[in-house]
């Protein structure tokens, strides 16, 4: 099998790349593009954090062949900051709830974040708990995982968020 | 030392921004494997398919025709190939080799390390080495590795670790346990068998090794123990301190599985021989089964308890499984002998403590390893004796607490005790409302003169 050309919109930027035979959209974007944000946990679709939005849907870029990706809208980690360097509000709430500790599942985390959020608004703790079931964390036990999610659709929807634990904090 | 008033304090009490938390959200924080090198080779292991076997012989003929095999290394290649973690703070003798020998002793051993041009022609090449193995029986209990006549796992010829060249365990004695489990109204006895726990980080174990212009070697590594690892490193290659240059400090998740010093040694090796960056990255099938555990923990408890709940007597015997070599287990077996009777004023304590060989994944550090299997059993014992006996289990806790002056198990006199103020936190936060004589005690007593 020989290598393919395959054309596809990278944080909504024209990207253009030349893939072998079953190489992966995650070895794509890391040495090939050098887009560093998606990780890669196990390398077999199971840990999540290699997760992007592909057309929205939020696909394991491990096991996802590139050639696959011709036409489509890839959307990574590097992708939800503003050029000007702000935060997406999922960020936002991410760093400020400490939903992440070593920081590894973090990408994953915040882009199958994005898809659950922009189809639903404010999901319930079970719509979330479903959303996360491919995304494994080690470090946090997912508690601080649900509040930030919670807050950011309250960020989203301009609402004032008064849910989380009193950690006597910053929140603000 | 001055105790700052509350309103003092500027960060106890009050949360504060993770220093890397913004390079987390943004997917801008450099973990090792993010550095990115051209001409980079690729080291796979190969690896023992059996726990316990002598190797004969290793055959590259077929791994060297794949397409992008660089080289290979065997432990012919490593100047100083027998090493032992700890050897660092004088544990020894050195009994791990880096690549095996001529005996396998756990499944997944390191045997050659095959040095490629893609992760593909890397992992391809080590499945096409032949391996000549003669297996053995192997020794997987760890009572059943003391027993005379088990098969010796370690070149000491015996299956445990030798304690100040002469002890074959930890011994810790404080009174008279025999003499006191005369006088108890009652005895309670317990077996306890803790399982291996794998850290199961979200990113596996790795390193980048680069060699640099000026001899130097640039380590991009996610170890926990970095000097540890640079130290080690240089002892087992032969190689002056000063000519590496360890770059760490972001792991994915550590919890004690990134402080053994397995990826580097290798894979300095490997970029010298290449004079190429080379990349070792644990699959995570080689991070679940290779990697060391939390060790498995048996443990035996024989207590001596009179009717008002005062526990006078706690005989402990544990075996640490070690699996096929010492990494930290030898030292937690110290810290272990040390704690095993629990946070509790016992005035007769006899503890036996074993670090014992096995041929299993030797196991290592994790999250307060060797007292974390300790306090696990104990405190299923004091539930177990409250029962016994027929008080709550808060009161048994109470009762037996060790408080400021009190004799510890290896005569250390007790200073800075917290049990008792750390229950009646707990009690607090949990809405249990203690009996007013447990709520007035504190540590600050002195219970013997």
């Amino acid at each position: 099998m020989a290598a393919e050309i395959v054309s596809f919109m990278l944080n909504g930027r024209e990207t253009v790349v030349v893939v072998n035979p079953l190489e992966t959209l995650k070895d794509v974007l890391r040495d090939r593009l050098g887009y560093m944000a998606t990780k890669s946990g196990c390398s077999q679709g199971g840990c999540g954090s290699c997760t992007v939005l592909v057309d929205g849907e939020p696909m394991v870029s491990c096991i996802l062949p590139a050639k696959d990706i011709e036409g489509r809208e890839i959307t990574t980690l590097e992708g939800l900051t503003t050029k000007a360097g702000e935060l997406h509000p999922i960020q936002e709430a991410f760093y400020d709830n400490f939903a992440m500790q070593c920081g590894y599942c973090t990408p994953g985390m915040i882009m199958i974040s994005k898809a659950l959020l922009d189809r639903t608004s404010h999901p319930t703790h079970e719509e979330i708990a479903d959303a996360l079931a491919g995304n494994v964390c080690r470090c946090t036990g997912y508690q601080p995982i649900f509040e930030a999610i919670e807050d950011a659709a309250h960020r989203i929807s301009g609402h004032e968020w008064s849910g989380g634990r009193d950690i006597g904090g910053s929140k603000s | 030392m001055t105790v700052q008033h509350k309103e003092e304090l500027h960060v106890v009490g009050k949360s504060v921004p993770r220093r890397d938390g913004l390079g987390h959200v943004k997917g801008t924080t450099t973990f090792y494997e993010d550095h990115q090198f051209n001409n980079l080779c690729y080291l796979k292991m190969v690896r023992s398919p059996v726990a316990h076997g002598k190797l004969n012989g290793v055959d590259f003929s077929e791994a060297e025709k794949v397409r992008g095999f660089v080289t290979y290394l065997t432990h012919k290649d490593v100047p100083n190939n027998i090493y032992t973690i700890l050897r660092l703070i004088g544990v020894g003798p050195d009994d791990e080799p880096v690549l095996a020998v001529d005996r396998l002793r756990f499944k997944g051993e390191a045997i050659a390390a095959i040095i490629a041009e893609s992760e593909e022609a890397a992992n391809r090449a080590a499945s096409l080495v032949k391996l000549d193995i003669e297996e053995l029986e192997p020794v997987l209990d760890v009572e059943e590795a003391l027993k005379p006549g088990a098969p010796a796992i370690a070149d000491t010829g015996v299956n445990y670790f030798i304690y100040e060249n002469e002890m074959d365990h930890r011994q810790v004695r404080l009174g008279d346990v025999e003499k006191a489990f005369q006088e108890a109204d009652y005895i309670v006895e317990s077996r306890f068998q803790s399982s291996p726990i794998e850290h199961a980080p979200t990113e596996t174990t790795g390193c980048i090794v680069v060699p640099e212009s000026d001899g130097r070697y640039t380590v991009y590594t996610n170890t926990q123990a970095l000097f540890f690892s640079l130290d080690n490193a240089g002892i087992t290659l032969n190689l002056p301190f000063e000519k590496m240059h360890f770059v760490g400090g972001t792991s994915g998740g550590g919890f004690g599985g990134k402080v053994d010093v397995i990826t580097e040694p290798v894979t300095i090796l490997a970029a010298m021989h290449t004079g190429r960056p080379v990349k070792f990255k644990y699959s995570r099938q080689e991070e679940m089964a290779v990697s060391s555990p939390r060790g498995a923990w048996r443990l035996y408890y024989k207590d001596g308890v009179m009717k008002d709940g005062r526990i006078i007597a706690r005989k402990v015997t544990t075996y640490a499984d070690s699996g096929a070599y010492n990494r930290h287990t030898p030292y937690a077996v110290t810290k272990h002998a040390a704690n095993a009777a629990g946070p509790y004023n016992i005035p007769n304590v006899s503890i036996d403590a074993y670090c014992v060989y096995t041929n299993k994944a030797p196991s290592s550090a994790m999250r307060g390893f060797a007292v974390t299997m300790a306090s696990w059993a104990i405190e299923q014992q004091m539930d177990k004796i409250a029962e016994v006996v027929g008080l709550d289990p808060w009161a048994i806790r109470f009762i037996n607490a060790y408080k400021n002056g009190d004799m510890k198990p290896h005569h250390k006199i007790a200073e800075d005790a917290t049990l008792i103020e750390v229950m009646q936190a707990a009690a607090e936060m949990t809405g249990v409302d203690l009996p007013q004589e447990y709520k007035d005690m504190s540590s600050a007593e002195v219970s013997h003169d």
